[in-house]
Parts: C-alpha cells; structure tokens; sequence
C-alpha cells in the first residue's frame, strides 16, 4: 500500500504501477464529467470531432460541483464525487475515444468497465462520498467550464488542483478490484444470514 | 389590510425557512453525527476507518467555513405539521425561501425536467420543492425541511411481497436491498422502510421514517423489536463504509407501517446517505420560532 503524488498528464507507465489499497494525490488539471457530458464526448468522438478540452492523460472526476460566481469568477464551494455506476455504460467506450488515465468517483463501476481499465492502462479512484468541503478546498481556480448548455451539474469543468486526495486507487489496471472483493464477501454473508432467517 | 398581514407572515416564513435551509445544507443533526462518531469507534476495517475520519472531518470543515457538506443539496422536501393550514401562503412562501437560499446558502442547482433534463436553475419547479402536509393536534406549526441527494433515492425501491412471506419476507428483501445497493448510496446509510397500505401510502411511510430522529424507537414493542434485528442483520453484511468492506453499513433501521390489503404485502426501502441533512422550524402561537 503505497503513497504517490502524480502529476498531470498522467503517465501510462506511472498508472500501471498503481495498485488496489495504494493511495494517491493528484496535482494539476482534473475535469468533471457526468452523466450527459459523457454522451456528448461520445457524440464528438463518433463524429470525428474534437472534444474543447485535450485528454490525454487525463483525470475525469465523476462530479457534478457546487460553485459560486464571485467578482466575475467561478468558485467551487463543494466538490465530492457523485454515484459512478451511472457512468457504467458510456465508460468503455469512453476509454476507446480517449486516452483517459484516471476516473475519480464513488460507489465503484461494472466488470465492463473493470476491462476496459485493464486494456486501456488506466485506474479508477475513490473518494469518500459526501466529503465535499474537503475535496473542494483541493481545488485551487475554476481554468474554465465548457458545455453550461447541460446546466451547472452536468457541465464540463475544468479544474486546477493540489495534492487531490487521499485518493484510494479502488480498481487498477492490473484487475484488482477493491469493490468486487467487498461485494464477494457481503454475498457470501448474505447467504448465511439468509439461510439462518427465522 | 388581511391581505398585508399574510404577505408579512410569508414574508417572514420564507426567512425562517432560508435559514432553516442553509442550517439543514452545512450542519447535520446531532443524533447524526453522534451515530457516525459510534461508527468511527467501533469499525475495524482499516480502509472502513478512512471514509469515517473523513467524513468526520468534513463535517467539521462544513461547519467551520459555513459551507454545505455535500455538493449534492439534492431534492428539497418539506414536511409541514400544524392542526389547520394555510396551505396557499404557506407553500409561496417555500417556493420563494427554496429560490433565495439556492442563490444565498447557495445550493447546487439540481432540480430538472424529466425527459428534456434542462435545469430550472433554481431547485424549484412542477411539485417541487415536494411538500407533505400533515394535520395534526398541536398547537404549533412545524416545517421540517430534508435535503436528499440521488445517490440514496436511485438506490430506493418498492417490493410487493406475497403476504405470506410474512416478516421472514421482509428482513430477506431489506437485507438483499442492502447488499445490492452496496456502496451507491454512501453508506453508512440510513435505511427507512415503509409497510401497508397502497404503494404511494407505502413510501409515505418510509419517508415519515426518515424524518425520525435516529435512535428514536418505533413506539410499538413488535415494530421497534423488528428495527433492531435489522440494524443487527444490516450491518452483518459486510458492505461497509462506501461499500468497501466494514462493519457499519447502516447507522439506523427505521419502520414506519399502515395496515394494508389481506392480499398485498408491499415494502418500500428508503435509502438516506450518512449525509441525513435535516432540520426543523417550531412556530409558536405566539409567533416566536426556533430552528433544530
């Protein structure tokens, strides 16, 4: 279980040393991405289009932030991570698009997805649900946010940060699966507990 | 002049009610935090341990630099409690306190349309803010507002047992919806379930659930009984904090039952996240209020 401080963009070679329990802290550019800001870079990417922003090496967090407008200026009040299975489906394919290297979120993704990390040499990250006030004091300036048409939430944000953690690497790109083995564990229990049901 | 003096007693509920919005948005109840304090004590899983600390420690930072715990100040809900209302003034006045605090507290916009997804921009819009009104015998007005994000609520669901499952039924659907739901909604959760009655009255019960405080027994012995059991087969499972493998999975199991058809067993589960934001306004006879 080890500790790294990364910088972005991330490194194939630096992403595939991480393992499952490592814990990680990530500086520079990170960009949110949910739900309909994945469909659009899907959309791009089958169009032959370009995305507004480079993700080479890239950091998505699965955030939908809570931010304030001062003096002209954005300000990320609160930041955690929002449910990644939603973002099951589009994650595969997203992979295949772009050369994304890390996905940030909660809750933990699908064995589809498990793959697609493994074969594209990226990792997916956990941060504490909820802590929201902590990940945003992380977030040093809003650099700028694209495709508002999708409204605050769903927008595609692009963030500077420091030290962005302490980021638990939950799925690496070896397979090891930090939510698979906690799921194994509580199925096995439920059976027992079922059986002993009165 | 009648006309003057319910604009200033919206006017000065709507106040109360931004206030009672931003206290609900940054600082969670104390049975709330205490129950997750129980939590950081008794888990063993190291990794278990991490998530507790910080949300521990968020919710410190939350308080101290006055800003909301979560992002997601979700869905707003009101639960308005008094023997007769006024129920025109009292829901402008809602509506108009839900718009200013989203720009003041702020709140995150969260609020859109169904199938065109486009953001009211202001957490309000067609029924919403959801209000449930309650008559009951008091002397006071009560409005309890809850913040629910959709971590929890994607995770809830209704079963129509078959009757004669009996109670053996209902621990195996809650117990395999808590396994299922596994670490989407935040958990250490709180899990609200609602019994009988017709299935929009069953998920009334699960959400009257969710506004008593925890630790707050259901007042019938067989109910309150029910609860602990659950609590205790719960958190066997082993899902843990944030579903990565612990001993607190569930802060509190609470049941909330109407008597129901003798052909139909239906049960709804409630998730709430750890992040059980909640607060209530009194409003005196007197006029004079307070927030808690």
């Amino acid at each position: 279980m080890a500790e790294y401080r990364l910088k972005t963009p991330l490194k194939e070679e630096d992403v595939r040393k991480l393992r499952v329990g490592d814990s990680v802290y990530v500086s520079g550019i990170i960009y949110s991405a949910r739900d309909l800001a994945h469909r659009r870079l899907l959309k791009l990417a089958e169009a032959g289009e370009k995305p507004p922003v480079r993700l080479e090496g890239a950091v998505i967090y699965h955030v939908g932030p809570l931010v304030r407008r001062r003096k002209g200026r954005w300000e990320v009040v609160s930041a955690g991570p929002t449910t990644s299975f939603r973002m099951n489906k589009d994650t595969p394919r997203l992979l295949e698009c772009y050369p994304v290297r890390m996905i940030i979120g909660k809750g933990g993704m699908s064995g589809e997805v498990a793959e697609a990390l493994k074969k594209r040499g990226a990792v997916y990250c956990h941060y504490p649900g909820g802590a929201a006030v902590l990940a945003a004091e992380r977030v040093k300036r809003v650099v700028k946010v694209e495709w508002l048409d999708l409204g605050i939430p769903e927008a595609l944000w692009v963030l500077e940060v420091e030290d962005f953690g302490p980021l638990l690497v939950a799925m690496d790109a070896q397979g090891g699966n930090l939510y698979e083995e906690a799921g194994r564990k509580a199925r096995r229990s439920l059976e027992k507990l079922l059986a002993g049901l009165t | 002049m009648a006309v003057e003096c319910v604009e200033l007693k919206v006017r000065r509920l709507e106040e109360a009610v931004v206030q009672l919005i931003r206290k609900a948005a940054i600082e969670l109840p104390s049975d709330v935090k205490e129950a997750l304090w129980k939590a950081y004590k008794s888990e063993t899983s190291k990794i278990g341990r991490i998530q507790l600390k910080a949300i521990l420690e968020n919710i410190t930072a939350a308080e101290s630099a006055g800003k909301p715990l979560c992002q997601d100040t979700g869905l707003i809900s009101f639960y308005v409690r008094s023997r007769s209302i006024d129920h025109m003034a009292v829901e402008k006045a809602l509506r108009r306190a839900v718009v200013r605090a989203s720009r003041l507290v702020p709140l995150r916009p969260s609020v859109v349309h169904p199938l065109t997804r486009l953001n009211t921009g202001n957490n309000t819009g067609n029924r919403i803010p959801n209000i449930l009104w309650m008559l009951e015998d008091i002397d006071h007005m009560e409005v309890t507002v809850v913040l629910k994000g959709a971590g929890s609520e994607n995770s809830s669901d209704l079963y129509m047992l078959p009757p004669g499952e009996g109670v053996k039924g209902v621990k195996r659907t809650v117990v395999e919806a808590v396994v299922k739901a596994g670490g989407q909604p935040c958990p250490p959760t709180i899990v609200n379930i609602g019994l009988g009655g017709t299935v929009d009255l069953t998920f009334k019960m699960a959400k009257l659930a969710l506004i008593r405080p925890l630790g707050k027994r259901h007042p019938e012995g067989g109910i309150a009984e029910l609860e602990r059991e659950l609590l205790r087969l719960v958190n066997s499972t082993g899902v843990g904090p944030m579903g990565l493998g612990g001993r607190n999975t569930a802060l509190e199991v609470k049941i909330e039952y109407a008597h129901g058809h003798t052909a139909s067993l239906p049960l709804a589960v409630n998730f709430q996240c750890w992040a059980d934001r909640r607060a209530t306004l009194r409003i005196h006879p007197d006029g004079s209020a307070e927030i808690f």
